[in-house]
């Protein structure tokens, strides 16, 4: 009984305790660990809590792998985050399990988001409500070494046709026909398939996915793309799906002329010194259509949140979303902003590096997964059965098109 | 055997100088029991609990998000009518079937040769046991990189050096699995040797002496003493590895990260299965099944070796 009062006693005065210290709204920020990230997120709280004096924000991390699982069992638990993290692909995961709340369109009035933000920001759009907004976004180009392509006498590509050319006098091979350094590196588990999806099926002349969202590539466009990559490694041999275990493995080790990789590899590349390498936007075809695929993880707001709570998180929100942060977050993790007016200064656009990957936001598509990982999978396995089993192009596209389709239709049930 | 054997004689000599202070005896058995019994309530409540709430969660379509909902017998119906599963199911039998008798040979051979080495034998019993204590995941990534193609992979690049074509390994769908279960048995080794090595000097060096009086030759001391007297262990380390293989995990997915349980799935487990299904698909109820099904295979696989070991 004593015991009790004193416990109950104890917890008041911690209560008043907290109170009275700052007056503040405490609310939690989380993301998955990457250090640029969180050394980035703690620079905004910084700025953040310094003009907003009553409010704290105390960032908590999961290690990526854990990431998912964490939000998920925490909201179970009602324990979830007052703003999160999240990757636009799994935004319907999320929204049905009712860990996000829709944004306040009093605060995030929707034609502003669409005119100061990238058209990819569409993809956390449900209905007429925003879930999310990004800080920064992700896009894919083409990394070359220049070293490589100086020795064979070629330039960067600019259409597919050069690319094959390009990536076939670069590839080197050894007595036994082995190849010792890649033209291109072939690794669909890694951002092909991307490249596939939204690059290559449309400049054959089709579309991934048609309006409703139901699998579009099993046609002739989608078949002469799969055979257009599948033959770069069965036909030219100018790369080898494995070859030194990942794609950016082989680049880095200057082991191959080319790569399709995005902004996030920048910081991984950077460190090399025993070659210079440059990036080109991804080849056009031969009428000059261009895509790309673009990505992002969104910070969106927990359902969790309510009150003065709520209130502190949509202030939190849009400071990370504003284009100071944005700026933070290009100079710290080195990913592009996602408003227009942060990411397309002349500085940005004269820079080398960062250009090519700014042009392709404009034409840039995000595709709609319904299940990120079933669906990267899927189209893995695709490959796989024409370069392991020696399935027929068309054949496995069929195969991969109906599997596609049943984990779509799955996603809808439930 | 023989250690039950050394364990009741000690109980005997025990009882033989306590049993004039029954009320001294009486008092350690409480002790005895009362100390146990935090271990045994901890072990009902972290094993036994979730074990009975995994056989409850199979028959609901728990997701994380919703509450659960009981759907009977459904996920069992999916699951067998999955080719996925099944083929998963033949890789995991793949896995018992090659890797326990390979490993069991490998480790007596090693083990009776080495028991008969005097020099270095420290040294190289070390040596069998040091992958043991190496975290699977780092081995693993080493064994990664040995399987790796031309320039950098290690196997390949004595391939080519003897003039032989070079081998996918891990880049194949029937080399793969070979290739992971090379990692696997090759971790549990030094583990098998050592107790086998324990179980050959726990055989009494008078039978020895006794066959060799009588003429014996080498082959008839192993298949009439050697082996028979080294049922006990060998029957522990069937049971332990067999269990050890159809749990096996840490190789096949640090071996395949980028297409875990590939390619085309041709090395993917059971347990990887479940984990897949279960945290990145978040299908705890169908995970739940498969997890009940893994426990009556092994369940099923244990009592059908100490039956078989026990008959002969």
């Amino acid at each position: 009984m004593r015991i009790r009062t004193m416990l109950a006693g104890l917890a008041a005065g911690l209560s008043l305790m907290a109170v009275t210290a700052a007056q503040a709204v405490e609310i939690q920020y989380w993301q998955y660990v990457f250090e640029t990230r969180v050394t980035a997120m703690d620079q905004l709280i910084k700025n953040f809590e310094a003009a907003n004096p009553d409010i704290t924000v105390k960032q908590v991390t999961f290690p990526y792998a854990d990431y998912q699982t964490k939000v998920i069992a925490s909201q179970a638990a009602g324990q979830g985050p007052d703003v999160l993290q999240f990757f636009y692909g799994w935004l319907d995961q999320f929204q049905k399990g009712g860990v996000l709340q829709p944004l306040d369109p009093a605060m995030f009035p929707s034609d502003k988001i669409e005119s100061d933000f990238f058209p990819i920001v569409s993809a956390v759009k449900r209905g007429d409500s925003y879930y999310g907004l990004p800080t920064a976004v992700r896009s894919l180009a083409l990394f070359y070494n220049k070293k490589l392509l100086d020795e064979a006498g070629v330039q960067p590509p600019q259409t597919l046709d050069e690319l094959v050319d390009v990536a076939t006098k670069t590839t080197k091979t050894d007595g036994g026909g082995n190849i010792t350094s890649e033209g291109i590196t072939l690794d669909f588990g890694g951002q092909d398939h991307q490249w596939w999806r939204e690059v290559l099926v449309r400049q054959f002349g089709g579309v991934p996915y048609d309006a409703d969202g139901n699998v579009a590539y099993n046609d002739e466009a989608g078949l002469k793309a799969l055979e257009f990559y599948t033959g770069l490694q069965t036909d030219k041999k100018v790369g080898l799906a494995g070859f030194m275990d990942e794609g950016q493995a082989a680049f880095k080790a200057g082991l191959a002329a080319l790569t399709i990789d995005g902004t996030f590899r920048l910081g991984a590349f950077k460190p090399i010194t025993d070659f210079e390498w440059g990036v080109v936007e991804l080849p056009a075809n031969a009428d000059g259509l261009r895509s790309n695929y673009a990505s992002y993880f969104a910070n969106g707001i927990g359902s969790g949140a309510t009150g003065e709570k709520k209130a502190a998180a949509e202030k939190f929100l849009a400071y990370i979303t504003s284009d100071e942060a944005m700026k933070v977050w290009l100079d710290v993790v080195g990913e592009l902003p996602a408003r227009r007016a942060a990411a397309l200064t002349d500085a940005n656009l004269s820079d080398p590096i960062y250009s090519p990957f700014l042009k392709a936001l404009d034409y840039a598509k995000t595709t709609l997964f319904v299940d990120e990982a079933g669906q990267r999978q899927n189209a893995i396995d695709m490959v796989n059965r024409v370069f392991l089993e020696g399935q027929s192009p068309k054949d496995s596209l069929a195969q991969a098109a109906a599997a596609e389709q049943a984990i779509i239709d799955g996603a809808r049930q439930k | 055997m023989a250690t039950t054997a050394q364990t009741s004689s000690q109980g005997a000599t025990r009882k033989g100088r306590t049993g004039f202070k029954l009320s001294l005896h009486g008092r350690k058995v409480v002790w005895a029991w009362t100390f146990l019994a935090l271990p045994i309530v901890f072990y009902c409540w972290i094993r036994f609990y979730p074990t009975l709430s995994a056989f409850w969660m199979s028959l609901t379509d728990w997701d994380l998000l919703r509450p659960a909902n009981f759907v009977g017998l459904a996920n069992y119906q999916k699951l067998f009518a999955d080719p996925l599963f099944w083929k998963v199911f033949g890789n995991t039998f793949l896995y018992l079937i090659i890797g326990t008798p390979i490993s069991l040979v490998l480790s007596f051979v090693i083990a009776y040769y080495l028991d008969r080495v005097r020099f270095m034998h420290g040294l190289i019993r070390a040596l069998y046991f040091l992958p043991f204590l190496t975290t699977a995941a780092a081995l693993a990534w080493v064994w990664r990189w040995f399987y790796q193609p031309i320039p950098i992979g290690v196997f390949n690049d004595i391939l080519a050096m003897l003039g032989f074509p070079a081998q996918p390994f891990l880049r194949s769908t029937t080399q793969a699995l070979p290739s992971i279960l090379v990692t696997g048995i090759w971790a549990g080794l030094g583990f098998q040797i050592i107790i086998f090595m324990a179980g050959l000097r726990a055989i009494p060096s008078t039978y020895y002496e006794a066959a060799r009086v009588d003429g014996l030759g080498d082959w008839a001391i192993l298949t009439k003493i050697t082996l028979p007297l080294l049922k006990p262990t060998t029957v522990f380390l069937v049971v332990f590895s067999s269990i050890g293989f159809l749990r096996i995990f840490d190789q096949v997915y640090n071996m395949t990260t980028n297409d875990p349980g590939g390619p085309l799935n041709s090395t993917k487990p059971l347990v990887l299965m479940i984990y897949q299904t279960a945290f990145s698909s978040f299908q705890m109820g169908y995970a739940a099944a498969q997890t009940v099904v893994l426990f009556t295979i092994l369940l099923a696989v244990s009592l059908l070796q100490l039956w078989v070991m026990r008959k002969r």
